[in-house]
């Protein structure tokens, strides 16, 4: 059976892709990720055994996005923390209590422009909100006056002026532990961190710590590290100004299935010496 | 008795449609379900379909009531892949509709039609008791139900029999009645309705700006002046 495998289709990381798992199988020729992150993946030891690699960036982007959008908007207006008020009997609060911040005329730092994050940039535009991004290159132009978005070229300006930050880079060894104490203290007392990235690209002691003591706002955490969270004691999960759900970015109805169409496009061209949409190749 | 009457319009216009799109986001990807989860254990090995919700791409929202704030909700969703806007009220709005190209349809035709029913409308003799179960009954099983307008515009027990019994796959109510609703109430249980105190004009900067105007519309009054916004009655 082994020899006739000759493509994979991953969800999320399994089956693991280790030396033994390739060794026995002669005629694998590619492998297709069911999401565009590839970080749990050793791509220079798949490549060395002639195995191509393929994400799917297109069917994850705007769901995404979605999420990122629905995150931000949560935590400006402490929706989580509010619907838990209005549905608990023994909460007593007054107006003063669950005020949120406005979203229009706010600032959004974008820190990774890629797919998704110019989609964010996109949305954003739509609430009138200020948009700063921060990439490792600069997108055209007409990209950045179609989103009315301002290049800055160091981080530190971006996480100055934001009010909201929103984490939208793929996990590299560059990016692990990218926002970090120095980044949040950085950061607007009152500003909001949101992740939708790798829970690895935040450190999240960091991030509890000025959680706790006030030097950033809140956070909306769509990843962590690990997934899931260990839920006994946790720092992360007993602040009232953290929203964390578990990994949702592409959990709607449609994206399944264009995840799927999209994987195995990449895996027929593969199998037929044609190029594929969406190769990753080792860096 | 020649009481005059101040009111706050406008100045709460963007922070209401802000909290109406947030409340959809949250309903349809389940946020407060789904962060409930991480914090009582229900988070564990990752499963293909658990959790998923619904997305904007390609959809038909109606908005019921296109007004200041429906228009500001259409605006801010338009990015998100929406195929179709469809709206509804007491007539045409063509000037307002041509930004979104929105057509105005019957009340019944944009539950039928829709994937997300946004109600913005004002509260009126025509509008209370409007979204029942006539209402509920057409609208898709994988639809979101959003009420930002006021409590007495939906029924309530029709609410409920929709949710409960999956005729609309999920509903956010930012008003209700009455509000707060005793804790008892079954809408409350309902793990696909998402509901909030009425915060639709609750930020910082908004509530400043209203009880400045407020303030404001009073003092001319006591003066004897013209006010900033006098609701003529």
């Amino acid at each position: 059976l082994s020899k006739k495998v000759q493509a994979i289709y991953m969800w999320w990381h399994r089956p693991v892709i280790d030396r033994e798992l390739l060794q026995s199988l002669p005629n694998l020729k590619v492998i297709a990720n069911s999401g565009v992150g590839m970080d749990h993946l050793d791509l220079k030891l798949i490549s060395s055994f002639g195995v191509k690699m393929a994400n799917v960036p297109r069917a994850v982007s705007t769901s995404t996005a979605d999420a990122g959008m629905a995150l931000l908007l949560a935590s400006a207006r402490r929706l989580v923390e509010v619907h838990h008020i209005a549905i608990s009997s023994n909460v007593d609060y007054c107006e003063a209590d669950i005020l949120g911040v406005k979203v229009s005329g706010a600032t959004l730092g974008i820190v990774g422009m890629g797919r998704i994050g110019y989609k964010i940039a996109l949305r954003a535009k739509a609430f009138e909100m200020k948009i700063l991004y921060h990439n490792r290159t600069r997108r055209k132009a007409q990209e950045e006056q179609a989103v009315g978005a301002t290049y800055c070229e160091k981080i530190d300006s971006l996480l100055q002026q934001s009010d909201f930050v929103m984490v939208v880079v793929s996990l590299t060894p560059q990016t692990r532990n990218l926002i970090g104490k120095r980044e949040l203290e950085l950061m607007k007392p009152t500003a909001i961190l949101i992740n939708i990235s790798r829970g690895a690209v935040v450190d999240q002691e960091a991030l509890a710590m000025a959680l706790q003591t006030g030097v950033i706002g809140a956070a909306a955490l769509d990843v962590t590290c690990p997934e899931p969270l260990p839920r006994l004691d946790h720092p992360l999960l007993k602040l009232k100004n953290v929203i964390i759900t578990p990994h949702l970015g592409i959990k709607t109805d449609k994206t399944n299935y264009m995840i799927t169409e999209e994987a195995v496009e990449n895996i027929l061209a593969a199998l037929n010496g044609l190029p594929m949409p969406s190769e990753v190749l080792p860096s | 008795r020649g009481i005059r009457v101040g009111y706050t319009p406008d100045v709460l216009t963007d922070a209401t449609a802000e909290l109406s799109v947030a409340l959809l986001l949250s309903a349809c990807r389940r946020l407060p379900e789904a962060a409930e989860q991480v914090k009582s254990g229900g988070w564990t090995t990752w499963k293909p379909l658990w959790m998923c919700g619904y997305g904007l791409s390609d959809s038909t929202v109606g908005i019921i009531g296109l007004g200041r704030i429906g228009q500001a909700v259409a605006r801010r969703l338009k990015p998100f892949g929406v195929k179709k806007f469809l709206y509804t009220g007491s007539g045409p709005k063509p000037e307002s509709a041509a930004e979104f190209g929105a057509e105005f349809v019957p009340l019944m035709r944009l539950a039928e039609e829709s994937d997300f029913v946004v109600v913005t409308c004002a509260l009126t003799p025509a509008t209370q008791g409007m979204c029942n179960k006539d209402f509920f009954s057409r609208m898709k099983k994988t639809s979101v139900f959003v009420n930002t307008s006021r409590g007495t515009v939906v029924n309530q027990e029709d609410l409920y029999e929709a949710l409960s019994q999956g005729w609309i796959a999920a509903a956010g109510l930012d008003v209700t009645t009455p509000e707060p609703l005793p804790t008892d109430h079954p809408l409350l249980s309902l793990k696909n309705c998402v509901i909030l105190p009425h915060i639709g004009s609750a930020t910082y900067a908004t509530r400043s700006t209203m009880a400045v105007l407020a303030a404001n519309n009073l003092l001319s009054g006591l003066r004897g002046e013209p006010m900033p916004h006098e609701l003529k009655l």
